[in-house]
């Protein structure tokens, strides 16, 4: 159906009691589909709507130069009878593809729809479908949507969605400025205040008022006198408004409709003072509380008085992090299906917490490596060769993290670095009762798995574990030297476990400095905590580790042998544990207690048969060997004139 | 209390009826009670004695339905006018958006009605409520009465008036004036919800 082109905006007389119905159609009609959609229009018969209706339609049409909307008013009726007539011919599908492309769908009469369902299921389909496409759809009514009665629970929750605004009786000044404005239209002109006088009568619409001024027109025309204003109420008065002005004078009873005015005066006053934002911001807590989120970060935002300029973003961000709490959540149910249902995936403000949740989750998987048990603190002997770096170990197991971080320990291979980091990872654990998570790892074996993470896809993960940990022990860092990904992501855990104040102990077995291939952002950081080195034992040491060693077999050492054992040098702890056994091996083999003699037969075979007065073996081995050659004795040399003749010969 | 919840999509709004006994406050409910459609009429509650005055106070909830997608609920209540009710009106006046002070129009009267203006006054400081901020109507009631009986609105005005509220004419027994007083009132509310809440 065409739209009346006679309804425009500018020949519709605005007063206050449409003044906010005209603006929202005004705005609707500036801009279809973008703001109050839908618009909803209601008021008493003859008030104008279908004017307004038709002026949102024509201004739309006329918009842009012919921007060819395509704009269709059509009354709930012939809607209805239309929808029949498709069904009855089976071209409901047409119908439906018909309206679905109406860019502003004006719609009249929507009271008729009470207890219509089939056209409510379709009108209810056809809004979302014009909504979801942002087109416009403007409805009038003679009552406001929730009052039409037995319809669609879901059709009325979306009449009321968009805007609904109604329009009053108009008041004095309103009839009579449409008064004035008919009778230019019919170039008419009365005596004066004759239509001030028919302004006063309380018409309840403009349809009515307009079939009074018609009949003084006629009245006037037809009777060819002009109309005295004290010849109105006589000319209109069989007219009930008449009627009851005459009764009662010109200020009348109050309106018998008294209350329905007043809501809709309160309607008035709610629309322009409810602040779109707000319900903006109301709805998408609903919708997030109905998904189950906390949403306290914009229920802040309704105590705010006016709206914070970026609440739209604040709005799209909270999406964000719930989407991203999403993920995190999926995540986190993989590696352990307990976590589903956290509070913390629940809560956009706790998105932190529950990034740390699922770090703890993948690390909690596979724990990095943790020290052996087998190295304890007890088990090392201190000397002086190694005394600097164990109270440096003491000293972080005493205050992790605060006193020397990162301690780089370095030394010959076999002085009990190992050992050392080990025991420190041990004591670190049992110091704080189990809770504190140690990985303790040879950088080998760090190497490994990072190539089987980078294999798996599975780097993330892998990185998370060495992150969570509270101090990270590398043993055999020297490795790393030479390797590029593994230094870089050695250099990534090493910065993130040292800002957050966690302990890092490394061993190599030569100082940073001379660690080739190591690169400088490393070996600067290495060298920035403490680098200490463990020499290969001293006489004191090795006379403590040979008698730990020796006692823990059944033979009991003499003091003479364990005098004997120490004065001999020793690289590393590992050779005198082989000692211990290939002395223990001798003994066996003899049938004999572990003694002096027996050593020193092991050990010193040729010192021990010639049975020289003791010199210290070393020494006398080396001599022994030194003058036991005959060139190199004087005197048993050969004569050298026969010497020197037959080598010429 | 919360004018406008926006998370439940409500509107509620408490108004009270003030003034001195036998000012018309009941029979300003009555009158709204009576023109409230059929279909939508809640149930008024007056706890009155026996000679029509109220004892403990009136309640009427108005519904007012869904209004541009909020459902909109006011409660109309009067506290008893008699002196010595001072508590019921303390705990009547509680979390009150808005108050009409029903004044009565004889000119015998006008003592009563700026004592008990006095009087609300008081009760709202001591609730720690500066009197200014609550939105406030008055309402002249009783103007059908001989013109010898009553003062004019104009006389009632500089009596009472002197914050320069809005105020009414009213005869609350016919209705001429009732509902301007409470659109007033009600506009002054809403007025408020885009201005900061206490």
């Amino acid at each position: 159906m065409q739209v009346d082109p006679r309804h425009r905006f500018d020949n519709f007389i605005v007063g206050s009691a449409n003044r906010l119905a005209v603006a929202a159609a005004r705005a609707v009609a500036e801009s279809p589909g973008a703001v109050y959609n839908p618009l909803f229009i209601y008021s008493g018969s003859g008030l104008g709507k279908t004017h307004l209706m038709g002026a949102i339609g024509n201004h739309a049409s006329g918009r842009g130069g012919g921007a060819n909307l395509d704009i269709e008013y059509v009354s709930l009726d012939d809607f209805v009878e239309q929808l029949h007539a498709a069904i009855a011919s089976g071209e409901g599908e047409r119908f439906k593809q018909r309206y679905q492309r109406v860019d502003v769908l004006l719609i009249d009469d929507m009271q008729f729809l009470t207890g219509r369902r089939e056209t409510q299921t379709e009108l209810l389909r056809l809004l979302n479908a014009m909504q979801g496409s942002g087109r416009q759809i403007v409805m009038s009514s003679d009552r406001p949507p929730a009052e039409i009665a037995d319809v669609d629970e879901r059709l009325i929750t979306r009449l009321s969605g968009g805007l609904i605004v109604d329009i009053g009786p108009p008041d004095f000044e309103t009839r009579i400025a449409i008064m004035r404005a008919k009778c230019e239209e019919r170039g008419v002109r009365f005596w004066p205040g004759v239509v001030e006088e028919l302004g006063r009568l309380e018409f309840r619409n403009v349809r009515e008022l307009q079939g009074a001024l018609n009949r003084l027109i006629a009245f006037q025309t037809l009777g060819g006198e002009q109309i005295k204003p004290e010849d109105v109420l006589t000319v209109l008065g069989d007219l009930p408004e008449a009627k009851r002005a005459a009764e009662h004078g010109t200020r009348g009873v109050p309106a018998p409709n008294e209350f329905q005015s007043f809501v809709s005066d309160i309607a008035t006053a709610v629309a322009q003072h409810v602040e779109s934002w707000k319900a903006r911001v109301a709805e998408a807590i609903a919708y997030w509380t109905g998904e189950g989120y906390r949403t306290g970060q914009l229920e802040r935002l309704l105590d705010e008085t006016a709206p914070p300029p970026n609440w739209e973003s604040l709005l799209r961000g909270f999406g964000a992090t719930v989407e991203r709490l999403k993920a995190l959540e999926q995540q986190a149910t993989e590696v352990d299906a307990a976590l589903g249902g956290n509070e913390v995936f629940r809560d956009p403000e706790r998105l932190r917490e529950a990034e740390i949740l699922l770090d703890r989750a993948l690390a909690g998987a596979t724990p990095p490596p943790g020290p052996s048990a087998a190295f304890t603190r007890q088990g090392f002997e201190v000397s002086s060769s190694n005394q600097l770096a164990v109270r440096a170990a003491d000293d972080i197991v005493a205050e992790p993290g605060k006193r020397y971080s990162p301690l780089f320990i370095h030394g010959p291979s076999g002085v009990g670095k190992t050992h050392l980091l080990n025991a420190i990872g041990n004591e670190l654990v049992d110091g704080s009762g189990g809770a504190t998570a140690v990985a303790c790892i040879s950088a080998q074996v760090f190497m490994d798995e990072l190539i089987e993470a980078l294999q798996d896809g599975t780097v993330e993960r892998w990185r998370a574990r060495y992150r969570s940990a509270d101090a990270l022990l590398i043993d055999d860092v020297q490795f790393v030297a030479g390797k590029e990904r593994t230094q870089d992501e050695l250099f990534h855990v090493f910065n993130a476990l040292h800002a957050e104040g966690k302990q890092l102990v490394f061993c190599s077995d030569r100082p940073p400095r001379d660690l080739d291939g190591l690169e400088d952002r490393l070996r600067s950081r290495f060298e920035g905590g403490l680098v200490v080195e463990m020499q290969s034992p001293d006489r004191a040491l090795r006379e403590k580790l040979y008698a730990r060693y020796l006692a823990a077999t059944e033979h009991e050492p003499g003091p003479d042998l364990l005098a004997y054992l120490a004065e001999r040098p020793m690289a590393s702890v590992r050779e005198i544990i082989g000692t211990v056994n290939r002395l223990v091996a001798a003994a066996d083999v003899a049938g004999a207690p572990l003694t002096l003699a027996v050593a020193r037969a092991e050990l010193d075979p040729e010192s021990s048969a010639s049975a020289r007065p003791a010199t210290p073996a070393a020494v006398r081995a080396a001599a022994d060997t030194f003058f036991l050659d005959d060139e190199k004795v004087v005197w048993e040399w050969t004569d050298a004139s026969t010497r020197m003749l037959e080598e010429l010969k | 209390m919360s004018l406008v919840n926006y998370a439940t999509r409500e509107i509620t709004c408490k108004i009270v009826y003030y003034g001195p006994g036998r000012s018309g406050k009941t029979t300003n409910l009555h009158y709204i009670y009576g023109q409230v459609p059929e279909d939508r009429k809640g149930k008024m509650v007056s706890l009155a004695t026996q000679t029509d005055r109220t004892l403990f106070f009136d309640f009427l909830p108005l519904d007012l339905g869904t209004i541009s997608g909020f459902t909109t609920k006011f409660q109309l209540y009067t506290v008893p006018g008699q002196v010595y009710y001072q508590t019921t009106r303390k705990l009547v006046l509680q979390g009150a958006d808005g108050v009409v002070f029903v004044a009565d129009s004889q000119a015998r009267q006008l003592q009563e009605n700026i004592e008990s203006l006095q009087d609300l006054h008081s009760n709202l400081a001591e609730q720690g409520i500066e009197a200014r901020s609550v939105p406030l109507v008055l309402q002249y009631n009783k103007q059908d009465l001989p013109r010898d009986l009553v003062l004019t609105p104009a006389e009632l005005n500089d009596a009472l008036n002197f914050r320069g509220v809005p105020e009414f004419g009213a005869d609350a027994l016919h209705g001429p004036g009732v509902f301007e007083t409470l659109r007033s009132i009600s506009e002054l509310v809403l007025k408020r919800l885009s201005a900061p809440v206490r």
